[in-house]
């Protein structure tokens, strides 16, 4: 490692009104070197690397690359400097191909040709070096999620940076091209290149960093040499507490809740359909659906929620053939439900925290009367349920947009669970919060599983799959494999299930 | 530049910036009447003189105000519910041919009884008149902007067709217009020796009736979601289809009602001049109100005042009267500033 380090930042402030987004961050990176950025949500992560990359200007302290001072608020000036950045979602134009792509804004305005030729031999030259393969020519529409990844970082290598940010990586791979994705950025930093990566996952950070940096309300509280500390350490100087662990009690499985048969769905868009599903839930079981997102999670989560009717197939609830597939249906059936779209879907975000509590019962009789709303009613409900659901906000009536993600996640769950389903249909239901706020959600639903309710719970995380389910089904293009008990199935055979590989489509339930 | 949501913003300012954008619409107005080479100040007062000055100045403002409320109403209600009607100035129309159809001496009924009859007809046929264009855009995805403006020149064309043809009054010297509604449907005269008509106090009535649906039934809370988040209205179950035809029917009936209004309040008899765009400005009056129904009535007053003062203003001192055109463009536009302004602060970098 040389003495003056690649990158270093020091004493980084950055404020938002009240907010101290950063609070004197200093840190450096060495040739070479993989540091992990850990943090909950709003620790301050994504300014830090805003502010590296020159899309906010610090209020205070200074960003040098090779001991020279990086002039503030400028990103063409830490693309110049070296420093590339990998966005957790992809900023890839699809219609056209992978050289295409990453020729995008290294073109001279007024070329009167493009210099496709030397770029095909530069690009091809980096990937033989990285060991980084996709076909040039191919479309990125045809590309699959980890493929593009390899594009951005491509992309990114073509501009000869020498700092790679990437941000949340993970996010949208299977176990098998995050192994593949941590084995090439090895592959970089073994040439020379620096890399830095933003995650919340902490067995990545154990498994791939050199060094890690943890922050909290903006301050970095724990820098380590990965080998030195361990998952707990980090994940207490992250919360900055012990995590609550959710408790867990399983019990018998009660008569069966949910029995889809041979479901079949189309797509609204182009995206896979359902095909002859089959998957049984009962009472006190919670049914993991496990799936890299696109392969028909979400129409299989529009399904439950009474959103899209199904070609062909039948829905059975509690024994009852459900005929007619609507949101009313399913809120009258006993099917509680949890949409990955909080602020689209789920709530109601210019009205208030009391009205988003009262969209599924304000026709209840108790809660109105020959069509008058009963605003007693409705207004002690909800006192009563954002205390018992521990949502924190200015009051009844303050606008739900104002809420945070955790608090927004709080008030569907009351809304659903205050009606006591048979049914639960979670998707992606920690999705984007923060450590304390995923343990709540997990306790919650631990909880109304034990009362009784049976539970779909669709997620990208295996973490989360592992840490809540029972059984598991993979989905992959549109069908689902027969289901693997939790604890007997490994992480590998779940991964290749994930990415189509050794499926069994019989499906039985 | 960059724009922040404020965290809270005081009741005051709530009230306050509004006002304040009025004042500085009325201080861009002023240089065009420097311009035209008169005072601004003797300018606007007398334009206040010729709306508020006196019991028939008020009397007047009011009796403008009247069909603007209607309408208003009308605007205020479906764009809550983000069903864009266009088509106010056609179902104004709609509901003064109903009016002119049943009222010219079809049916005779005592005016305690005659004068309802033709409201509720008439608002039922401007609420049916809208449930075409929805209709087309629940079932088939058709833009409502469109064909809700299309079919105002559709109903204009119709109208022109009667006035001049089946519908032509004989008496009436060859003029274009229907026969007089009959005694019965007139609307009586509120002040003695002036044109302010019951039609006044039904669109107070109506505006306070909006504004209570709107905030203590489940038909306003329906609206209100549904316009609000139509995704997370159709997720939590609400019925959706239905608040979007009960919206129609409701926006379409009171812009109608607006038409019945001022058929049976003021003119008496159909014409092709009934309304000098009455629907249109309905929209800039629910704007200027926020979609509040109670400011609709503020807002309607601050218009029709503009329009009475600036005609007088005309009379008095040079000035053309399209200043109040010019005044009520601006302080749209001013007032849309500040309610912007009061929900976001601009920060410079």
């Amino acid at each position: 490692m040389s003495i003056t380090p690649l990158l270093r930042l020091s004493g980084i402030t950055k404020t938002f009104g009240p907010l101290k987004a950063n609070d004197d961050i200093s840190l450096t990176l060495a040739q070479g070197e993989m540091l992990a950025l850990l943090g909950e949500n709003g620790a301050g992560k994504t300014t830090l690397m805003s502010i590296l990359f020159g899309h906010y200007v610090a209020d205070d302290g200074s960003v040098e690359v090779l001991g020279r001072p990086l002039p503030p608020g400028s990103p063409r000036a830490a693309l110049a400097a070296g420093i590339g950045m990998v966005h957790q979602h992809f900023t890839l134009a699809d219609n056209m191909t992978v050289l295409e792509n990453i020729m995008l804004g290294t073109e001279p305005l007024w070329a009167f040709r493009r210099g496709s030729a030397r770029a095909r031999a530069k690009l091809g030259s980096l990937m033989d070096r990285f060991r980084l393969r996709v076909d040039p020519g191919a479309k990125v529409r045809a590309l699959s999620v980890g493929e593009r990844q390899r594009v951005e970082i491509l992309k990114v290598l073509y501009r000869d940076a020498r700092i790679l940010i990437l941000d949340e990586p993970t996010a949208v791979l299977t176990p098998q091209e995050s192994d593949h994705l941590f084995a090439t950025l090895r592959e970089l930093v073994n040439q020379g290149v620096a890399v830095i990566f933003i995650t919340h996952k902490l067995r990545e950070v154990m498994a791939a960093s050199d060094r890690c940096v943890v922050l909290r309300h903006g301050r970095v509280v724990l820098e380590a040499a990965t080998k030195k500390t361990s998952a707990e350490e980090l994940a207490r100087a992250m919360v900055g507490a012990s995590i609550p662990q959710a408790t867990r009690v399983t019990l018998a499985p009660g008569e069966e809740v949910l029995f889809l048969d041979r479901v079949r769905a189309d797509a609204p868009d182009r995206g896979p359909g359902l095909r002859e599903l089959r998957l049984s839930v009962r009472a006190h079981e919670i049914l993991g659906i496990a799936g890299v997102s696109g392969n028909g999670q979400a129409l299989l989560a529009d399904l439950l929620s009474g959103l899209v009717a199904p070609t062909g197939g039948s829905v059975v609830l509690r024994g009852q053939t459900v005929s007619r597939l609507t949101p009313a249906a399913m809120i009258r059936a006993g099917v509680g439900r949890v949409p990955d779209d909080r602020t689209g879907t789920g709530l109601v975000a210019d009205m208030t925290v009391m009205e988003n509590l009262s969209t599924e019962i304000y026709r209840l009789p108790g809660f109105s009367k020959r069509g008058m709303l009963n605003f007693k009613a409705l207004a002690s409900r909800a006192a009563q349920l954002m205390d018992v659901f521990d949502i924190r906000c200015a009051g009844p009536n303050a606008p739900v947009r104002k809420l945070s993600g955790g608090n927004m996640q709080k008030l569907i769950l009351a809304r659903v669970l205050s009606q006591g389903p048979h049914l639960i249909l979670a998707n992606q239901p920690t999705w984007g919060l923060d450590v304390g706020a995923t343990a709540a959600v997990h306790q919650h639903l631990l909880d109304a599983a034990r009362r009784g309710a049976g539970i779909v719970l669709i997620s990208e995380d295996l973490d989360e799959l592992f840490e809540l389910s029972d059984r598991i089904q993979v989905m992959y293009q549109g069908r689902l494999s027969a289901p693997e008990n939790t604890a007997t199935v490994d992480r590998a055979k779940l991964g290749l299930m994930m990415s189509g590989q050794n499926v069994d489509t019989r499906g039985a339930a | 530049m960059r724009l922040e949501p404020r965290e809270s913003v005081a009741l005051a300012w709530q009230i306050g910036a509004p006002l304040l954008a009025v004042i500085a619409s009325m201080a861009v107005c002023s240089g065009l009447i420097l311009w035209a080479g008169a005072s601004p100040l003797a300018a606007w007062g007398l334009l206040l003189k010729g709306a508020l000055g006196s019991t028939f100045a008020l009397t007047e403002t009011l009796t403008r105000a009247t069909p603007l409320i209607f309408t208003g109403l009308a605007a205020a209600v479906a764009f809550r519910a983000k069903l864009w009607n266009i088509g106010g100035e056609g179902q104004f129309y709609v509901g003064a041919c109903m009016a002119t159809w049943l009222g010219t001496g079809m049916i005779t009924l005592p005016a305690w009884l005659m004068i309802p009859f033709l409201f509720l007809s008439g608002a039922l046929a401007g609420g049916l008149f809208l449930l075409i264009p929805t209709w087309l855009k629940t079932r088939l995805k058709v833009d409502e902007v469109v064909t809700t403006l299309l079919l105002n020149f559709v109903v204009l064309l119709v109208v022109n067709w009667l006035v001049f043809g089946p519908w032509k009054d004989p008496m009436a010297m060859g003029w274009p217009q229907a026969a007089p509604v009959i005694d019965q449907a007139m609307l009586p005269v509120l002040v003695p020796k002036s044109s302010l008509h019951l039609g006044f106090i039904l669109a107070l009535a109506c505006a306070f009736l909006i504004w209570w649906m709107m905030r203590f039934t489940i038909w306003g809370f329906e609206i209100r979601a549904v316009g609000a988040s139509l995704k997370a209205s159709t997720f939590a179950g609400m019925p959706v289809q239905a608040t979007i035809v009960r919206t129609a029917l409701l926006s379409g009936g009171l812009a109608a009602m607006a038409g019945v209004t001022e058929l049976c309040g003021v003119k008496g008899y159909l014409t092709l001049d009934l309304s000098p765009g009455f629907g249109y400005s309905g929209i800039v009056v629910a704007m200027l109100a926020a979609l509040h129904p109670l400011g609709v009535v503020l807002s309607a007053t601050f218009i029709a005042v503009i329009y009475i003062g600036a005609d007088s203003m005309s009379r008095a001192i040079n000035i053309s009267n399209y200043i109040a055109d010019v005044t009520t463009a601006v302080s749209l536009l001013t007032v849309l500033l500040a309610m912007f302004l009061t929900r976001y602060r601009i920060r410079w970098k």
